[in-house]
């Protein structure tokens, strides 16, 4: 479990995020919604270690994070120049060096899976097929959690289905948590456990779908939109 | 793959729903086995966790049984099935009646509209 309690992070002295609490449990899809600019892509950093906080602490079960805890995390970053000049081959064999977790043969059947050409040169790839071969090396890692940061987006509707069938097929529902970002809530929900909300730096809302659906009777989208009026 | 879910109402609640018209319409007979929780998850592209609710769901209403290390199968206590086939029956046609008396129909009315569409369609 992840304990995140009283994070803020100030970019330039601007806040970013702002007084953040909230746990992470093991074995569940939790998505992070919110407007541009409201601190999604910071705090994934801040809980794949790439970042500290200014304030307040992230703990990984009951210990704080540090070089080496952080090493078991894996993280899907937003970026599109992605290591241009290498093949996917040659992305997976990178990995391989630099994370214990990579399981070479794993990211080759994701690859298999989604359909990828792994012997092209990454920066000659459409955007789509990179957007899969991030997905394949990100899952290639054998950990915990996983952090991806916008892993749907500006990507169609196919290649959004197979990510999100890829995700399905190579993680383990119980022991293992998918922390990530997103645009797309209306066609991503039904994969998600629970949804976090951020506006302005701070968690406004934070339930399972089951909830928000059972007891609310409202739908993710809807239910962003209701929470953002609120405030 | 996603989008022919209701969203006000749970996904696991559809799921089961989708399921037990399966098993009425018999294209999930008795003793049939059922897609693992990851295959089933994979097919309707919906979270593990759902599916896993779902199986449990209908494991609790005694319409599938799981044998262990075989994987789930629907029950052969075709009686349990008889008992869906009634109970799913009188809910559709309750709720239709609801919805009719809603609109301020009489039960005769109906009644009356359900008799001669009965005459009409032969099938």
């Amino acid at each position: 479990m992840i304990n995140v309690k009283k994070v803020c992070y100030k970019h330039r002295n601007r806040p970013v995020l702002n007084d953040v609490s909230f746990q992470i449990p093991i074995g569940k899809v939790i998505g992070i919604a919110g407007e541009n600019g409201a601190g999604k892509s910071t705090l994934l950093r801040l809980l794949a270690g790439i970042k500290n906080p200014d304030d307040g602490t992230i703990t990984l079960d009951h210990q704080p994070l540090t070089h080496r805890t952080c090493s078991r995390f894996a993280y899907l970053p937003d970026t599109d120049d992605f290591y241009s000049y290498l093949t996917g081959v040659q992305l997976f064999q990178f990995y391989e060096t630099q994370f214990e977790d990579f399981n070479f043969l794993k990211a080759l059947e994701v690859a298999d899976f989604l359909d990828i050409n792994i012997e092209q040169k990454i920066k000659t790839l459409s955007k789509g097929q990179r957007g899969r071969l991030k997905m394949a090396a990100t899952l290639g890692r054998e950990t915990t959690y996983y952090f991806m940061d916008e892993p749907f987006s500006g990507l169609d509707p196919m290649v959004r289905d197979s990510l999100i069938k890829g995700l399905i097929r190579f993680t383990d529902a119980e022991t293992q948590t998918i922390v990530l970002s997103t645009h797309e809530l209306y066609e991503v929900e039904p994969i998600l456990d629970a949804l976090l909300l951020l506006k302005n730096g701070e968690v406004i809302s934070y339930h399972s779908l089951e909830t928000i659906r059972e007891e609310w009777q409202q739908d993710a989208v809807s239910w962003m939109k209701k929470q953002y009026r609120k405030e | 793959m996603n989008n022919d879910f209701n969203r006000e109402k749970p996904i696991y609640a559809q799921l089961v729903e989708r399921i037990c018209s399966d098993i009425i319409k018999n294209r999930l007979a008795p003793g049939m086995k059922m897609l693992s929780v990851r295959e089933y998850a994979l097919e309707v592209g919906v979270n593990v966790n759902t599916v896993q609710r779902v199986y449990k769901e209908l494991e609790q209403m005694r319409l599938t049984e799981t044998k262990r290390g075989q994987g789930t199968f629907i029950t052969t206590d075709e009686a349990r099935i008889q008992l869906l086939r009634q109970e799913t029956r009188r809910r559709i046609v309750e709720q239709f009646f609801h919805n009719m008396n809603e609109f301020g129909f009489t039960k005769e009315e109906v009644l009356a509209e359900i008799k001669r569409l009965g005459a009409d369609t032969h099938d």
